[in-house]
């Protein structure tokens, strides 16, 4: 196949950057439940522990706790861990590592130390798992000054972003929507980085700026091209890095087209929307919207079970046409 | 010491304990110089601490300073520890000065964590200590990733993670204790068991009697000691040293002994009698055990602790003033560490 046009899924894309660190720097290994044999509950995985063995491609027992302050530990004294949690929900049994530790030791120790680990969050729902395996915990983390959080919305994005955070000093967390794992899309070959902390324009248009993050991206792409039609021309910022977040490209788009819309999968209140929205109430951008700004995130509630329910709890493409054919025309 | 008495000391040396039988009398003596400093740092500090110089809080370790020089004892410069909210005979015993100890309790820039740390995060990297630790039991896993490295780099670093009793009933302890024995980590576990987590005893709190126990749900040897008796600790540290630098994974050490001080500043000591902390203060003193017991072998005259007491007294009045003379960190400078400078 034409390398130029070469496809892969998000997963495969995952895989390929792991692949490639461990080919580069032999600092780099593996860690998670169920990542060897297994493949990863996602087969994000796969067959990598036949390529590096399982002196690399390290099975934990299932102790999130351990396992992550194990990572920590093997970051600080030199190497380049990456831990997969096998279900963002289980970063609440990791916490005290993260938040304590993770994100803090350089800073408690005056800069003596760095932290270079990568941990990996298959996030969100959508895969009828209910409401201890759907959740979308990024907003915690994000809140952690010394954590970086990303949330790659593309396949291109997903080896980039976690090539670039192998290669990154300090922890990177990783937030993977599980539906994202089979889409597919252009993914070079080789080495190359997206950068942390820069946010992406997925489509240009005059009339209404979209934030979204993670699988919202594509959500909101599709209603933009819905709504083409009726002449309201959508921009779609894909904010990509929740910490360090990018701020000044959402502002800059918000000056552009008056109107602002986020758009995130997550519980709404308290959440990445709300901070989004509050950037750009206090900077230069404010002066500039013609309406007020909207939030569309989870509902209030916990992940449900039933398919019906669990699809009304999080923002749908039909929800997001709603919102942003009000807000262009001036019903809000 | 005569010529003559000292090589019937060095030729009485089998029968003696274990440290007098492994290491030099200069060795010896240094670790009594040691004791003498990690107790004094700490009546220095929490002097300071009482006259406002230095704010927050510290957790004294004034009682088992026996503990933290025999555990360190057998290893190497490059080895690594982490360490407790009860870290500072730890962090000295590993080879740090205290008047970078002192600089950071006051603050200052001069500190080794220029003042962000303070008592519960003191840490020296160069020397191997990965740092105390404000959260109970922190430090495990972490210790148990850094004997992970070892393995990986093949470095030969040994680890020794310092914890207390109240540790033992944290989930990371056994999360962290079963992963290096599956994976033959070189790495030491050591609860300095004081017999209180805070206000709560172990014999309220742990369902076994000793911590040692343990161990076996983990398939490695757990260890009892004396934890007031240098030489009792320094002979487990050894053997378990040998034993994880051998690749045959790691250990745990149970060393008993007694905080004769609060838990921290905030202990209105309600939940221990007078007579108690008497009686450890009075007859198992660890610092009292070891200078008894040097002296008694002819390791040291009076005149020999003499000596070491002045030293002491010199380096943690020295080492005050240097960090009242050090500079303080500057309000610009609150955003540093936070993440690693990149050029």
């Amino acid at each position: 196949m034409d390398a130029a046009l070469r496809e892969l899924s998000y997963a495969q894309a995952i895989q390929e950057a792991m692949a490639i660190a461990m080919d580069m720097d032999e600092r780099v290994f593996l860690m998670g439940e169920d990542i060897g044999v297994y493949g990863g509950a996602f087969q994000v995985t796969g067959d990598l522990v036949e390529r590096y063995g399982t002196d690399r491609v390290i099975d934990t027992p299932i102790s999130e706790l351990g396992g992550a302050g194990v990572a920590v530990g093997a970051a600080v004294t030199g190497m380049r861990p990456i831990f997969e949690f096998q279900f963002s929900d289980f970063a609440t049994l990791g916490m005290e590592q993260i938040v304590n530790q993770a994100a803090k030791m350089r800073f408690m120790l005056g800069g003596e130390v760095s932290v270079p680990v990568v941990m990996r969050f298959p996030a969100g729902s959508g895969t009828g798992a209910a409401a201890q395996h759907s959740q979308s915990l990024e907003a915690w983390l994000g809140h952690v000054p010394g954590l970086k959080v990303i949330q790659p919305a593309t396949p291109h994005d997903a080896k980039g972003m976690l090539l670039a955070a192998i290669a990154d000093p300090d922890p990177v967390m990783i937030f993977e929507h599980k539906l994202l794992y089979k889409m597919k899309g252009h993914v070079p070959e080789g080495h190359y980085t997206v950068p942390i902390g820069k946010a992406e324009i997925r489509r240009e248009g005059r009339d209404l700026t979209i934030v979204a993050t993670s699988i919202m991206v594509q959500k909101a792409l599709d209603a933009a091209a819905a709504l083409e039609g009726e002449g309201i021309d959508i921009e779609v910022v894909d904010l990509r890095t929740i910490r360090p977040i990018d701020g000044q490209t959402v502002i800059d788009s918000v000056k552009k087209t008056s109107r602002l819309l986020c758009v995130y999968e997550a519980v709404k209140t308290l959440g990445i929307g709300a901070e989004v929205s509050a950037m750009v109430a206090e900077s230069e951008a404010f002066d500039y919207l013609d309406a007020p700004i909207v939030r569309l995130g989870g509902a209030e509630t916990p992940i449900p079970y039933n398919p019906d329910l669990e699809k009304a709890t999080v923002p749908q493409v039909p929800d997001i046409i709603a919102a942003a054919r009000d807000l262009v025309k001036g019903v809000r | 010491m005569a010529g003559a008495s000292k090589a019937a000391v060095v030729d009485s040396r089998a029968n003696l304990p274990f440290v007098y039988r492994q290491y030099s009398p200069e060795q010896l003596r240094e670790v009594l110089h040691k004791m003498y400093l990690i107790r004094r740092f700490e009546e220095g500090a929490e002097e300071c601490y009482t006259r406002g110089l230095i704010h927050g809080t510290m957790h004294l370790s004034i009682g088992q300073e026996a503990s933290a020089m025999g555990i360190c004892m057998p290893l190497a410069a490059d080895d690594q520890i982490t360490s407790t909210h009860r870290g500072h005979g730890h962090c000295i015993a590993k080879g740090a000065e205290v008047s970078r100890m002192f600089a950071e309790f006051f603050g200052k820039t001069t500190g080794y964590c220029k003042g962000r740390g303070g008592s519960m995060h003191i840490a020296d990297v160069a020397k191997g200590n990965l740092g105390a630790n404000g959260i109970v039991a922190g430090g495990i896993p972490i210790a148990v990733g850094a004997a992970l490295s070892s393995k990986m780099m093949k470095t030969g670093k040994v680890v020794v993670s310092f914890f207390g009793d109240g540790a033992n009933n944290e989930g990371a302890f056994h999360e962290a204790l079963n992963m290096a024995a599956i994976w033959k980590l070189p790495v030491i576990f050591v609860c300095e068991n004081n017999g209180y987590g805070m206000s709560t005893s172990t014999a309220r709190s742990t369902a076994v009697k000793n911590i040692a126990e343990r161990a076996a749900a983990y398939s490695m040897p757990g260890v009892i000691v004396n934890g007031n008796i240098f030489s009792e600790v320094a002979e487990a540290s050894f053997k378990a040293v040998e034993r994880a630098r051998a690749g045959e994974g790691p250990t745990l050490i149970e060393s008993k002994t007694y905080r004769h001080r609060g838990h921290s500043k905030s202990d209105r000591n309600r939940y221990r009698t007078k007579e108690e902390i008497e009686d450890w203060m009075a007859n198992r003193d660890p610092i009292t055990l070891f200078e008894t017991e040097l002296r008694d072998f002819g390791f040291i005259d009076d005149q020999g602790i003499q000596a070491i007491r002045d030293a002491v007294a010199k380096e943690i009045a020295d080492g005050i003033e240097f960090a009242k003379a050090s500079p303080a960190p500057e309000i610009a400078t609150l955003q540093n560490y936070v993440y690693t400078e990149q050029a």
